[in-house]
């Protein structure tokens, strides 16, 4: 008697999609967790503001650090989150038992962490540029930068998240660990938005910026489910 | 019989043993090396054309700074081993790597700042090699923070062997960035191919120190993976021996 | 190979660099001093701890 035949398994696109749509489902019924980040991005421009001069001339030098700064804190803030819920619930575990590939279901966690975190940051460093005296024509040089970025941030960000699962006091400990691996990150990309505010090409640093994307798409999964299983044991 | 040699590295009581061993081989030869080196440095060296005797102070930055990368490699290559073929050994490798590389990239760092000072006029400018240097303590300060962060060991090992291999990009970095990029930082002086852009005087207790620092750190790594090996293999029976 | 100084004063001087000179070779031999006698002491806890357990492993059995 052959033994049947195993039930067809999803393909892991599929499957990544699904996690994608669970994500933004689950995010559009807590709405008020989106807004979070954002207010935080918002803090940290006014504070940058507070503590140099409101003068036009300094607030536009130092806009594209001030918006990266801003915009890491609060991916940062965001990615504490990322796992942290799924975690608690037993969601992750089933994932990571579910016989589909853990790699491919984080891509479509960290894809959905920058769909309701790194896109809305987008549309607001524009913004955020505004009220630091950058001119509105360079408001979507701006958001072409920050979402490439902030895509790169994501992916990189996921690793230092999914390393902290177990720890404790992990919100500092995060931020030690991405700081290094997301300096390039943060390097290319306030270089690109300031040619982007300047009104310069912004072309070259936005392919350096594309390079460390691709590469984390494809490596970050990997070391992210590795670092998942591990705190699951 | 390298496969032998390869399983009885897995072995705790086997490393201990021999850490125990070669240690004052490393140690004393380190400790000659490294005073020949620092004294042909500092007094038998020609003063540089442009540093004047300033320029002596390579002969501890140079040193300081090759550890800083060299502990971080080793600390890598031993994660990996301990991730990917589940060697406890290797992971007590690792955690003893961790504190001698982070303080000698401070004093890499600091060293650079004392030498930098009266040659380029400033404590500190953001090149790329200070730059990923400094993020480089940060990788250190990072992994040993994510240690301590767990209190189960095995978790704590893998979990901080998976940062060590993601963070290991960041050594070529370093190193190339005053190839890649323009840098305060001279292009290396110590090409392998080609002549040497130093004098032979200056090179030869560069060339000491170098490897006394590295036999230095070949003692005080041996040292540590004792204390670690120690401390993990609780209620072992081969312990009561080696203590004796 | 020859001493390049003529006197102490002149060591010590290091040319005008005697300033950050010292202070690098003060903080390298600090941090490699530090370095030998903390790693020491690790390992002579560890070695207390571990004969702390044999005792008690030995008073258990």
């Amino acid at each position: 008697m052959t033994p049947p035949d195993p039930p067809p398994t999803t393909p892991p696109l599929i499957a990544a999609r699904l996690v994608i749509e669970r994500d933004l489902l689950l995010a559009f019924r807590r709405p008020e967790q989106l807004l979070h980040p954002l207010a935080f991005f918002m803090l940290v421009t006014t504070l940058f503001v507070l503590s140099e001069s409101s003068e036009r001339t300094v607030l536009r030098s130092i806009a594209p650090g001030v918006l990266w700064v801003g915009a890491l804190l609060a991916a940062l803030l965001a990615l504490d989150f990322l796992f942290r819920d799924d975690a608690q619930d037993g969601t992750l575990e089933q994932y990571a038992l579910s016989g589909q590939s853990l790699t491919w279901l984080l891509l479509g966690k960290t894809s959905s962490h920058w769909l309701l975190t790194g896109v809305p940051l987008s549309v607001m460093a524009p913004l955020m540029g505004y009220t630091l005296g950058v001119p509105a024509s360079a408001s979507v040089g701006i958001m072409l930068t920050v979402a490439l970025g902030s895509l790169a941030l994501s992916f990189i960000g996921s690793i230092g998240a999914a390393l902290t699962l177990g720890a404790r006091r992990s919100g500092v400990l995060l931020a030690i660990l991405i700081l290094p691996l997301a300096a390039p990150i943060l390097i290319f990309g306030s270089r690109a938005t300031e040619l982007a505010i300047r009104g310069e090409a912004y072309v070259a640093p936005m392919e350096l910026l594309g390079a460390i994307v691709v590469l984390s798409f494809t490596l970050a999964p990997l070391a992210a489910a590795a670092a998942v299983r591990i705190s699951l044991e | 019989m390298t496969w032998t040699w390869f399983h009885r590295l897995g072995s705790p009581p086997y490393v201990y043993r021999l850490a125990q061993r070669l240690t004052p081989w490393f140690a004393w030869s380190a400790g000659v090396l490294i005073l020949v080196g620092l004294f042909g440095g500092l007094v038998l060296a020609p003063p540089d054309y442009q540093q004047g005797d300033g320029f002596r102070i390579i002969y501890v930055h140079a040193p300081t700074a090759w550890l800083s990368l060299m502990v971080y490699t080793w600390m890598g290559v031993a994660a990996a081993v301990g991730l990917i073929w589940r060697i406890k050994v290797a992971h007590a490798v690792a955690a003893a790597c961790a504190p001698i590389g982070a303080s000698f990239t401070a004093a890499a760092l600091a060293t650079g700042s004392l030498f930098g000072k009266p040659m380029w006029g400033t404590w500190w400018v953001w090149t790329p090699r200070l730059t990923s240097e400094l993020l480089l303590l940060f990788l250190y300060m990072g992994y040993m923070g994510l240690r301590a962060s767990f209190d189960d060991t095995q978790r704590a090992d893998r979990a901080s062997a998976v940062l060590a291999v993601v963070g290991i990009v960041n050594v070529p970095i370093v190193h190339y960035s005053v190839v890649w990029w323009n840098d305060l930082h001279q292009a290396s002086s110590l090409s392998l191919a080609g002549k040497d852009t130093i004098a032979t005087s200056m090179l030869v207790p560069l060339l000491v120190s170098l490897l006394g620092f590295t036999l230095y750190f070949g003692a005080i790594v041996l040292v540590r993976l004792r204390a670690e090996i120690l401390r993990r293999e609780r209620a072992a029976s081969w312990i009561r021996e080696a203590l004796v | 190979m020859m001493i390049q100084f003529q006197s102490m004063a002149q060591f010590l001087a290091m040319g005008k660099y005697g300033a950050y000179v010292w202070p690098s070779f003060g903080l390298t031999l600090l941090v490699i001093v530090l370095n030998i006698v903390w790693a020491r002491r690790l390992l002579r806890q560890a070695q207390i701890d571990a004969r702390r357990r044999l005792v008690i492993q030995e008073q258990n059995a």
